[in-house]
């Protein structure tokens, strides 16, 4: 590994680089991390009540999925530049523009996991005297969960790599030192920054798994021998 | 005047479209990048895919793969490329960003495509004494085409919609001309080129739907 000198030297991996700018390093990975959760809280916050209004008929889901799905080929450099007017140089224009991009996950998964409530469980609570409010919280969204947590997981995953696209309004947490790094060819830089991107995105991967485990028990008790859920959990829906 | 008004003076002025900043060479640019990319990813992803979902090994390598890759910025991927002596090569850093960004969605694709068609087709297939070769090239692409079809589709989108990224390392291709209208206050000129973007995505899109279907497509039953 390189020792002194080797920032003077422009080494791909400088040691003394990580040492001298850990503040630096830090901020932007903090920045990384709170502009990735809050995009992908308010995601799932928008995205529950779209899923809710898709599963009422064929005349709301195919708007609701149309637009989501849309969103998702505006790339992204457009994206954030099209915001710029409505919020200026902000963290809250990134967010926004995160927030429209998990949607296309988050309601299609949501989705999914709603429908694939078995009709007899449904009945079943019914039967047992539940109203649609107490049968969507108790029944239906706890059966949701694992398929909800998948979309989450990838959702989380892509922001965590889009994120760095918000350098340019100067708010994209890590990508805020690739983008300068690369103009003045700051070989160090450009891979400690892209490797603690790649190393956030791997860490909550691992941490949504480790609640959808928390979250749902039963799913492991289960087994692996159900296909369907096991797909549903691995989001390939 | 709105904001479609003035996207549409933009487009409509010829200026606009002629010079080194012009649409036709930005056009140009993308085309060249994002097509070579695609092709590039294609020749690439598309065999390994099909062979491992043919043999049925290194199945969680497949399907996992892009899963990792969805976990890689594009961004950093370029940047990565533009300090390497890459830098020089042209055009080269954003297809090898492209490329790399590709592969794995389409390998996964073609991955599942291949391990989706009916296990008793295929063992029909083997005992009538079919070869591995024929096997895969008879029954199981046939087969499997309409999921590597929509694989191949949607990597062609988002190449082209990914391609902007390029942009911000000062590479060529439309992106340009959203920067360029990002650094002005020019929203009519970003809209524009997202415009332009979503354009030649959906070109690129009806293109591929137009070669798929000139090939027959085995019999619906």
């Amino acid at each position: 590994m390189a020792g002194q000198g080797c920032l003077v030297a422009n080494d791909w991996l400088c040691w003394e680089y990580v040492a001298s700018r850990s503040e630096e390093l830090t901020d932007a990975a903090v920045q990384h991390v709170w502009i990735t959760a809050a995009s992908v809280l308010i995601g799932l916050a928008v995205a529950v009540p779209l899923a809710l209004l898709a599963r009422r008929g064929r005349r709301w889901a195919a708007p609701v999925l149309g637009l989501t799905t849309l969103l998702y080929t505006i790339p992204s450099l457009a994206m954030f530049s099209l915001l710029l007017p409505l919020f200026g140089l902000s963290a809250a224009l990134v967010v926004t523009g995160l927030v429209l991009y998990s949607l296309t996950i988050l309601v299609r998964n949501t989705l999914a996991g709603l429908e694939a409530v078995p009709d007899e469980v449904r009945e079943a609570a019914r039967g047992m005297g539940y109203g649609p409010a107490r049968l969507l919280w108790q029944v239906e969204l706890p059966l949701a969960v694992p398929a909800l947590l998948a979309g989450v997981r990838i959702a989380t995953v892509s922001t965590v790599a889009l994120t760095t696209v918000g350098s340019i309004v100067g708010k994209g947490g890590l990508g805020n030192l690739i983008a300068p790094a690369v103009s003045s060819n700051f070989k160090a830089q450009v891979l400690t920054a892209s490797l603690l991107c790649v190393l956030l995105a791997l860490a909550a991967d691992l941490l949504l798994l480790g609640v959808q485990r928390l979250l749902t028990p039963w799913a492991r008790a289960a087994g692996a021998g159900d296909g369907r859920r096991r797909r549903l959990r691995n989001g390939e829906v | 005047m709105g904001v479609p008004g003035r996207v549409f003076d933009w487009l409509a002025d010829g200026a606009n479209w002629y010079g080194e900043n012009g649409v036709w060479h930005r056009l140009g640019e993308h085309a060249l990048v994002s097509g070579t990319a695609l092709v590039l990813a294609c020749a690439l992803a598309l065999p390994v895919g099909l062979w491992l979902g043919h043999t049925g090994r290194g199945g969680a390598l497949a399907v996992n793969l892009s899963n990792i890759g969805r976990a890689v910025p594009v961004f950093a991927v370029l940047a990565l490329f533009m300090v390497s002596p890459l830098r020089s090569a042209g055009h080269v850093p954003t297809v090898a960003a492209l490329v790399l960004f590709a592969v794995p969605p389409l390998l996964t694709n073609a991955y599942v495509g291949v391990r989706g068609v009916d296990r008793s087709v295929v063992e029909a297939a083997r005992g009538m004494g079919m070869s591995a070769g024929q096997l895969l090239l008879r029954v199981e692409l046939p087969l499997a085409r309409p999921l590597v079809m929509t694989g191949v589709r949607s990597a062609a989108v988002q190449v082209v919609a990914t391609a902007t990224i390029a942009a911000m390392v000062g590479q060529g291709g439309l992106g340009r001309i959203i920067t360029a209208g990002f650094n002005t206050y020019n929203t009519a000129q970003v809209v524009a080129g997202a415009l332009l973007v979503a354009g030649l995505a959906l070109l690129v899109e009806g293109v591929l739907v137009a070669v798929d279907r000139l090939f027959p497509r085995p019999a619906a039953r």
